[in-house]
């Protein structure tokens, strides 16, 4: 909403050069824009209620309908990139911290510092000339116009996407995982159980994972939120037709109530998973389940 | 608790040093040839002085574009604006980010919930999201508002680091005690509190110039960065996957030198935190 206070006229991207001003008027009269701000804003609040995302200035598509099916692509997308890096990160990271004093435990970290530095663009174009123009394994980008109809033809082309994803997220992850270890491996419960009889992979299998998750938890909600969000890269890379995409053409072309539909629904998702997160936290640590509110 | 310092051993104040002079070496290379670029550079960035996408040579270290233009001249350009760009974002971001995270901190309790709270929903954003919204509300993509619309998403960040710092160092006994002596509220602000904070906040400020050079390519290879006489790293390597099926080669030195930058600001940021915060000498 805050964008139809900036310059530009919406109803300009309706027109052609040269359009008079008759053809003027009746663009704006289409798009609402001779209207009071605020009663632009009053209808924008109550169609949203209805969940009526309006109409696209450039195709006149539903524009709920259009993020419907860009979300049929950027959530797999997401959420297998998402796994993927947990499934690295997680055995990775932990190695990293307890095997610090091996050199693949120290590896790992470099890797990891390396990992956090390169712009998942670049990890995505050298894949494509490694994968997709030298060994011609996998296409270079796009996705089956039938969709998931084709399962096996969409799951060919997500998966540089997703490995590209997957790299760069599970980098970052996997410095937190290692950090929550160093934490679990320093503290005082684990000394105890250590003390008590327990072996040390057991200590930590039973007192580490528990504790060690917490934190770890918070941090995937957000890289889950920022993936989702944040794919618009990697789908331009791959020419996939996602929600990032469907943005940024938006963007392009001042498509307004693309514009708005995209960020109210991302909204939503972040705001859903950030309530996920904080769910399993309490599933994992019965503490937080007492304390009411967040820590400060 | 033991005593850290003692307990380091003399191999990790080694490799701690070698973290800052790594870093120091790596951002000192991209500033030299950002400074060289003003004066000199090896051919002149239009001019065609190769064939079309050459492989690197002797004469052209990085090969030519497709217009037949040195692309290791370019690439020394794209230092200058990646700085450029890094400088310019953070100092934007500090400026509205720790005057907010100040205000938080001294202000009534409504307002500073008021603030957190608007600090988490902006971090909830990606940097990247957030930077392309800014852009699209500037009128055209120039490499003014891709600074801008960067300091902006970063300020959120820095905002709530500086909120959460403040807060600590206010809750000391010493704030306390200039209060009753009768200190002003500037005069905290910038006795106490501020010097108090700022080595935390100057390690913070080396990795957001990493994430903001990122944001910046990636900016630019999405077509929202500063348009084409500025051969920024993301539209060289934008340009690069053009032409990836006949110059394969042209997608990698834009690439490193990129990634060396960033690496460089991370490992100073490291070497700096190190510095000023003994405590975590012993733990890495």
């Amino acid at each position: 909403m805050l964008l139809r206070l900036l310059p530009g006229d919406p109803a300009n991207a309706l027109l052609s050069v040269g359009a008079d001003e008759a053809q003027i008027a009746a663009a704006r009269r289409q798009v609402g824009s001779d209207l009071p701000l605020p009663q632009q804003f009053l209808q924008f609040i109550t169609s949203l209620a209805q969940f009526d995302l309006g109409t696209s200035f450039v195709s006149r598509t539903s524009v709920l309908d259009e993020i419907m099916a860009r979300l049929a692509v950027t959530v797999p997308l997401t959420l297998l990139s998402f796994l993927l890096a947990i499934v690295v990160a997680v055995p990775l990271g932990i190695i990293a911290a307890v095997k610090a004093d091996r050199w693949y435990g120290a590896a790992i970290s470099v890797v990891s510092q390396l990992g956090i530095a390169i712009p998942v663009f670049w990890v995505g174009i050298l894949l494509v000339t490694v994968f997709a123009v030298n060994l011609r394994l996998f296409p270079s980008g796009g996705f089956p116009p039938q969709g998931w109809n084709a399962p096996l033809e969409a799951l060919r082309t997500l998966f540089l996407p997703i490995i590209t994803i997957a790299i760069v997220m599970s980098a970052s992850l996997l410095r937190y995982v290692r950090s929550a270890t160093q934490d679990v491996l320093g503290s005082d419960y684990l000394r105890t159980a250590r003390a008590m009889g327990s072996g040390f992979g057991e200590a930590l299998v039973r007192h580490g994972i528990r504790n060690g998750a917490v934190p770890v938890v918070s941090i995937l909600g957000i890289e889950l939120a920022t993936t989702l969000l944040g794919a618009v890269v990697v789908e331009r890379v791959f020419t996939l037709p996602g929600l990032g995409s469907m943005l940024l053409l938006a963007i392009e072309q001042r498509d307004y109530p693309n514009i708005q539909g995209v960020l109210f629904i991302s909204t939503l998702l972040v705001l859903l998973i950030g309530f996920l997160a904080d769910l399993a936290q309490r599933f994992i640590d019965p503490r937080l389940r007492e304390r009411s509110g967040s820590q400060p | 608790m033991t005593d850290v310092l003692e307990t380091t051993p003399p191999a990790r104040r080694t490799s701690r040093s070698l973290t800052l002079s790594v870093g120091l070496v790596l951002v000192g290379l991209h500033v030299f040839a950002a400074i060289l670029t003003l004066i000199w550079t090896p051919y002149e960035p239009t001019a065609m002085t190769g064939g079309r996408l050459e492989a690197p040579s002797l004469a052209h270290w990085a090969g030519t574009d497709r217009l037949g233009r040195d692309l290791f001249t370019q690439i020394m350009i794209g230092s200058r604006i990646a700085l450029f760009v890094g400088a310019g974002a953070v100092a934007i971001a500090s400026l509205i980010g720790v005057t907010l995270g100040v205000l938080a901190a001294f202000a009534t309790r409504t307002l500073d919930d008021a603030l957190a709270a608007t600090f988490d929903i902006l971090i909830a954003f990606p940097t990247l999201l957030l930077a392309m919204l800014v852009v699209a509300a500037t009128d055209s993509a120039s490499l003014f508002s891709a600074i801008l619309a960067l300091g902006i998403a970063i300020s959120a960040i820095v905002a709530r680091l500086t909120r959460i710092l403040a807060k600590r160092v206010l809750a000391m006994d010493y704030i306390t005690a200039a209060r009753t002596a009768g200190s002003s509220w500037a005069s905290i602000v910038f006795r106490h509190v501020l010097p108090n904070i700022w080595p935390t906040l100057s390690v913070n400020f080396a990795l957001q110039f990493g994430i903001a050079i990122i944001a910046e390519a990636s900016l630019s290879y999405l077509g929202l960065g500063a348009p084409p006489p500025n051969s920024s790293w993301g539209r060289l390597l934008q340009e690069a996957q053009g032409t990836v099926y006949t110059a394969p080669f042209g997608a990698v030195a834009p690439g490193l030198a990129l990634v060396s930058l960033v690496i460089g600001m991370n490992l100073l940021a490291d070497g700096l935190r190190d510095i000023g915060d003994p405590t975590r000498r012993g733990r890495r």
